[in-house]
């Protein structure tokens, strides 16, 4: 194993992160603070309580997983894309690091910033909103999980990707949708019979719903369901990329 | 039995490749079945014209592309099964400018090092950069950087985890002669410490000027590998320039037969003729310029450059 070159990929790329802080930690977090003005004291001040728990803080797993999702996506995509684009691959390629040390050192520092912005919008929304939680070792779980699946399928995205315009096609028009009809500011009980269905298909209602029972101990679906989802889906991811490496897709001509 | 001072076992070729060939995806072939053997220690120069498969061979070695077919050894290593001591003596230099743009020359420099899986040794980073040139810049962003700057950025990239084996692909298109003179200086003091260094170049004077070895490679197939010396006298033809005191308007009937060139006005016959063949004709002619009644002031003979004979066999192979 080969850690000195994991560590040198995990190092360039939280360098990178540190080079465009405004874009990758203030950004997300002035979003957030925008959707609890608005969601939490604007429009949630009119809204009862959801299974017990205020609309303001109901929301905030939502809000998490909202950031946590996209940042994850986009920020593995960009790592992987970038020397792709630029031509500095090379020095990955013909260097004695094996795929599984190339996808560690790369969504290892994905995941990272996105677990750090985690516990930010965290942060921030304890000045909006009381905040209780009732499984904290969970709730990490939840959010690790998360963060390593998502930047392994942003991992994915980056080397499928051929322009900038694919690096953000998914994370714009599959998973933001995705995120917003999981029940992240509602709860799917909420919902007419039909719709309630119809989001038992959305991946990410699950992702949420876990998180969510996480702090308030209220879920639409059962926590061991959303587990074995989200287990399943960092499974899945992981198969991609051996796969990816395997045959070379798109990395090795 | 090794080499005391890299490991590597000594008397075999340092890379050995065998039926080595390349087709892409699209059918294009790029390689066709090569064999190329290369010495330790040795300067290999392996020279083509565009598109004659060079970066293909050099990144196959390196393991940036896949071979269709054939194996590679790097230092006993089978390079797709023991990729990593295959990669770990390799430094490559590739033929365009991927360089980051806001990374510090030091920290790109130590990146590639901790990508190879060495220990932190600024001292030896220190050395790299100062050889190149590139001390004053080591905190600039490489984006400030010249082209011939980032050049030297990217050999000192390579040269960052202490190679064995260092790979320069087309190293001084677009080079200013004086970072070329610094990167054959740098070429020969590698060479020195037991590198082994395997450049690709069109330029023949670059050949000529550094190889121990050149290779010629056309359309994907290895035409022919020798030692420079040796494939200078071996194809080469020479020149024999003999200068008259009398000019002359045409060549004499009776010298005919040389397949003489009247040159400077007329005041020089040039003959050519094979190094090789037993029979160069020279005393023949001489005799027959003498009969001829044409008085000789000077003689002078010129081998054929490198550029001549490739040139030859690229035409041959068309």
């Amino acid at each position: 194993m080969n850690w000195r070159g994991v560590y040198a990929i995990y190092r360039f790329e939280m360098a990178r992160t540190g080079r465009t802080l405004l874009q990758s930690i203030v950004s997300p977090v002035i979003s957030t603070t925008l959707y609890f003005v608005v969601f939490g004291s604007a429009i949630g001040s009119r809204i009862t309580d959801v299974g017990g728990v205020s609309y303001g803080a109901f929301i905030v797993p939502g809000l998490i997983m909202l950031s946590l999702l996209t940042q994850s996506l986009s920020n593995a995509a960009f790592g992987i894309y970038f020397p792709r684009f630029i031509g500095t691959i090379y020095e990955i390629l013909s260097a004695p690091v094996s795929a599984f040390e190339i996808t560690l050192g790369y969504v290892g520092a994905a995941a990272t910033k996105s677990l750090m912005l985690g516990v930010i919008i965290l942060a921030t929304a304890s000045f909006f909103v009381p905040l209780e939680i009732a499984h904290p070792l969970a709730m990490l779980f939840f959010m690790v999980l998360t963060c390593f699946g998502f930047s392994l399928f942003g991992f994915i995205i980056g080397i499928w990707a051929d322009n900038f315009e694919k690096l953000q096609l998914i994370p714009l028009l599959v998973i933001t949708p995705l995120v917003f009809l999981g029940g992240s500011f509602y709860s799917i009980d909420m919902l007419p019979d039909v719709w309630r269905t119809v989001s038992l298909f959305n991946p990410v209602l699950y992702l949420v719903s876990g998180f969510r029972w996480s702090f308030y101990e209220i879920a639409d679906v059962s926590p061991l369901v959303s587990l074995t989802a989200i287990t399943f889906f960092l499974g899945a991811c992981l198969m991609i990329v051996w796969l990816i490496f395997k045959t070379g897709y798109r990395i090795r001509a | 039995m090794t080499d005391a001072g890299s490991g590597l076992p000594t008397g075999e070729p340092v890379i050995s490749i065998r039926g080595v060939s390349k087709t892409y995806g699209d059918g294009f072939t790029a390689l066709s079945d090569v064999d190329l053997d290369i010495e330790q220690g040795e300067i290999f120069a392996l020279l083509g014209p565009n598109g004659a498969g060079k970066t293909t061979l050099i990144n196959i070695v390196c393991g940036i592309v896949g071979a269709s077919a054939g194996r590679v050894l790097v230092g006993g290593n089978d390079n797709v099964a023991k990729y990593r001591q295959a990669r770990e003596l390799i430094g490559l230099v590739p033929q365009e400018l991927h360089t980051d743009a806001f990374e510090t020359v030091w920290n790109t420099v130590s990146f590639t090092r901790g990508l190879f899986g060495k220990k932190t040794n600024p001292a030896h980073i220190e050395q790299v950069l100062k050889a190149l040139s590139l001390w004053d810049k080591k905190d600039g962003e490489i984006m400030t950087l010249s082209g011939g700057m980032k050049r030297r950025v990217m050999i000192a990239k390579a040269l960052s985890h202490e190679p064995r084996i260092l790979f320069l692909d087309e190293p001084t298109a677009g080079v200013d002669v004086e970072l070329r003179k610094d990167m054959w200086n740098l070429v020969r003091e590698l060479r020195g410490t037991g590198v082994t260094v395997i450049l690709t170049t069109h330029y023949i004077e670059e050949a000529e000027a550094i190889a121990d070895r050149v290779g010629i490679i056309n359309k994907g197939r290895l035409i022919l590998v020798d030692e420079k010396a040796a494939l200078m006298a071996k194809l080469g033809r020479k020149d024999l320039m003999l200068q008259l005191e009398k000019p002359l308007t045409a060549i004499p009937e009776s010298l005919a037969a040389y397949g003489l060139e009247l040159r400077n006005g007329g005041r020089e016959l040039v003959y050519t003729f094979d190094v090789v063949s037993k029979r160069t004709g020279v005393t023949r002619l001489l005799n027959d310029v003498k009969k001829a009644g044409l008085t000789v002031c000077d003689i002078e003979t010129k081998q054929s450059s490198l550029e001549d004979i490739f040139v030859g066999l690229v035409k041959e192979t068309a």
